[in-house]
């Protein structure tokens, strides 16, 4: 009993090690074979086409939500310490250091990420990719590359969108919709958001979770069971590896990037 | 889809990505305001400079002139040497009085400038002498609650 128990512990252990393994060797083929995705680079526009340009309706709408929430709560604390005017200063340094790169990132990884998984998936299970193969087509270079590149170029655009609408939201909720002066909401904003510090910083993790999202995407893809039910599961191993990936990324970054002085 | 209208979109998805980058660094940040001009450096010395930053503005008369460069301890004299960059358009009095300032009661600390009326101006490179440290607030209490303790040792003795 026991024995079974502790020779399958073992057995999913070893199994977890071999697909990391796999994760990275595939994580190194896309930079071999991305040749491909920049010489004929409409391959790649039209990944950007599928990722970026039809996510942007639920990253703008939820940008400017999320900022309009900040501009309310924001507001509901400060006014107890009668410092209405840092307002500015809260929604743009929350949305461009951590609300724009992560919750952009979590919507893309449901939007974007988990499509790219169920397309090559649904590829591998119709032999598609073999297809590919016997007619001396690498489907890495065709189909993953691009997917992947495509991923990366979006992400970053994404998130600047993303946090640009927030603090339109909160500039709407905290400025027309409350009255919190004009002028001392965006001088504010703008003496203490820096350039490298903070935008810089949004923008090389958002680019990191472009990167991570679409190697668990189309790994998740490229791996997947070929069948219905192996295509279901892997979409759904993409959404949840890619979102916990992200928020440990992110504490990682973070640690680098904001500590202390 | 043919394949110009996704170039088309793709272009334009990027060209709004590229714009919401400029927004954030223009607008949201202080890009703009960073590169104002040619500054020149002039040196303070203080006995204490609470909790003074570097980049905290330099202000006379309440209008920005200058921000913070450097903060450096000196082992000789025990003092901290405060290296500040102002404009080249302002020019102070060699006898211009440094003080070190709090916005409001917990705000961040700034340098003010009150100018003297020496006609020769403060050059490049220049160290002030005359300064005022921070304002320590538990000196301050301590120096309170003595006071009062022995204004009343004081009456008592009466």
């Amino acid at each position: 009993m026991i024995s079974r128990i502790l020779q399958g512990l073992g057995n999913s252990v070893t199994k977890r090690i071999f697909r990391l393994g796999f994760a990275a060797r595939f994580f190194v083929a896309i930079f071999m074979q991305s040749g491909t995705a920049f010489r004929r680079l409409h391959l790649t526009l039209r990944e950007v086409y599928f990722t970026g340009v039809l996510s942007l309706i639920i990253i703008l709408v939820s940008g400017l939500f999320v900022g309009m929430v900040l501009g309310l709560q924001g507001y509901d604390t400060l006014q107890r310490y009668g410092s209405t005017e840092a307002l500015g200063i809260l929604v743009a340094l929350s949305l461009v250091r951590e609300l724009g790169p992560v919750v952009a990132a979590l919507l893309f990884a449901s939007r974007a990420g988990s499509a790219i998984t169920a397309e090559i998936g649904l590829m591998k299970a119709t032999e598609q990719l073999s297809a590919m193969e016997m007619m001396a087509v690498n489907p890495i270079a065709r189909v993953v590359a691009p997917r992947f590149w495509g991923g990366v170029v979006s992400m970053p655009l994404l998130a600047a969108l993303f946090s640009a609408m927030g603090v339109l939201g909160g500039y709407l909720v905290g400025v027309q919709l409350i009255g919190v002066d004009e002028g001392s909401f965006w001088s504010q904003m703008q003496s203490s958001v820096d350039f490298q510090k903070d935008i810089l910083n949004g923008v090389i993790k958002s680019f990191v979770f472009g990167i991570v999202i679409s190697w668990v995407a189309v790994f998740e893809g490229y791996d997947a069971d070929p069948t219905a039910e192996g295509v279901s599961r892997a979409t759904t191993r993409t959404v949840v590896t890619s979102s916990l990936a992200i928020l440990a990324a992110d504490f990682i970054l973070t640690a680098f990037m904001f500590t202390g002085a | 889809m043919t394949r110009t209208t996704i170039d088309l979109w793709v272009g334009f998805f990027v060209a709004l990505g590229l714009a919401a980058l400029l927004f954030l660094a223009l607008k949201v940040g202080n890009l703009a305001a960073a590169s104002n001009g040619e500054t020149y450096l002039l040196e303070a010395k203080f006995d204490n400079i609470g909790g003074l930053k570097v980049r905290a503005p330099v202000k006379s008369a309440g209008v920005v002139v200058g921000r913070v460069a450097e903060i450096r301890f000196d082992p000789q004299e025990y003092q901290a040497v405060v290296k500040m960059q102002i404009d080249t358009r302002y020019h102070f009095p060699r006898d211009t009085f440094i003080t070190i300032n709090t916005s409001g009661l917990l705000g961040e600390q700034y340098i003010g400038f009150d100018a003297g009326g020496d006609s020769e101006m403060l050059a490049a490179g220049d160290v002030v002498k005359k300064t005022q440290s921070a304002v320590v607030l538990e000196k301050l209490i301590s120096q309170f609650m003595f006071n009062k303790a022995s204004e009343d040792t004081g009456s008592k003795a009466q």
